[in-house]
């Protein structure tokens, strides 16, 4: 079998004002149903290895977790390699039931921000308000940043995840690198 | 700019994560109605100077429909609601009612 290549092999950029780095490949299973079944939830909550989150939060661990997507529409995160096996779980699961689980990973790309500034360098893209009271981590935004769709979420202060189409990942990933440029400080926040 | 909260999903953004989809409420005349029917489902739409009722949609965030009540002059958003209603909710009237008063004979 062929070894899973990320959008842009793990491309960084340090230079900036924060450390921007693509991370991929990362495992992701979009599923769509009633969020209130209870058949459904459970076989979330079994692929994903956290309970079902909030509107409009996410509950992470360290490599896998549950995002809230849409009144309809979940996102599982798991290892590249588990998607498979997560897949025909959740598939045999809700069988009976009216749900949708597709595999996701290779549509995706997904990058990293640490720095103190990660929420001055999102607020320059995104249509969000990133005051430290106002966007907390656990919280999860599906927006745009620039001209694209993106959704990002914070696992810990100074640390933005972000994840945006592959087809786009260039694009975010110069985006990011011009909103970073040393000497464009505004010191919002 | 406009300031959209949106029904589904709860989130208030300003409108370029969102888009929109002109009139709201249209009845659509479709097999067996009358071509003055179909004329006016077709192409007939209004263009207030005023309170005006929009489809919308949250194009970058949920991606779901929903409607808006909305002054084509001011900007001011009066209010949002689900896409699954025939016409406007009793409360946003109003509202709209106590902030332009005789908006009604204009629509």
């Amino acid at each position: 079998m062929s070894d899973p290549v990320s959008a842009l092999h793990h491309a960084t950029n340090s230079e900036g004002l924060v450390s921007i780095c693509e991370i991929g490949p990362v495992g992701m299973i979009t599923l769509r149903g009633d969020l209130s079944a209870k058949p459904f939830q459970k076989a979330a909550i079994a692929a994903g290895g956290v309970n079902i989150p909030n509107q409009g939060r996410c509950l992470m661990e360290l490599d896998r977790g549950i995002a809230w997507m849409s009144p309809d529409e979940l996102l599982i995160l798991c290892r590249y390699d588990d998607v498979a096996g997560k897949l025909g779980d959740l598939n045999g699961k809700l069988a009976k039931h009216h749900a949708l689980a597709v595999n996701v990973s290779d549509a995706r790309a997904v990058f990293e921000l640490r720095g103190a500034r990660v929420r001055e360098v999102m607020a320059k893209l995104a249509p969000v308000d990133l005051h430290p009271e106002v966007f907390t981590p656990g919280m999860f935004r599906r927006t745009r940043l620039g001209q694209v769709a993106a959704a990002f979420w914070m696992p810990e202060e100074d640390v933005v995840r972000l994840i945006c189409f592959r087809s786009s990942a260039q694009y975010v990933f110069d985006l990011l690198g011009v909103a970073s440029q040393k000497g464009s400080e505004v010191d919002l926040f | 700019m406009l300031i959209v909260s949106c029904p589904c999903c709860g989130v208030t953004a300003e409108e370029t994560e969102f888009h929109a989809h002109g009139e709201a409420h249209i009845t659509r005349h479709t097999v067996g109605s009358s071509d003055d029917d179909m004329e006016t489902y077709l192409f007939m739409r209004k263009n207030p100077k005023g309170v005006h009722f929009e489809r919308w949609r949250h194009q970058y965030g949920c991606g779901k429909w929903f409607l808006m009540a909305r002054d084509t002059v001011t900007l001011e958003v009066f209010g949002t609601y689900p896409a699954q209603t025939t016409e406007p909710p009793a409360d946003l009237l109003e509202l709209i009612d106590a902030k332009r008063p005789g908006w009604r004979e204009g629509a």
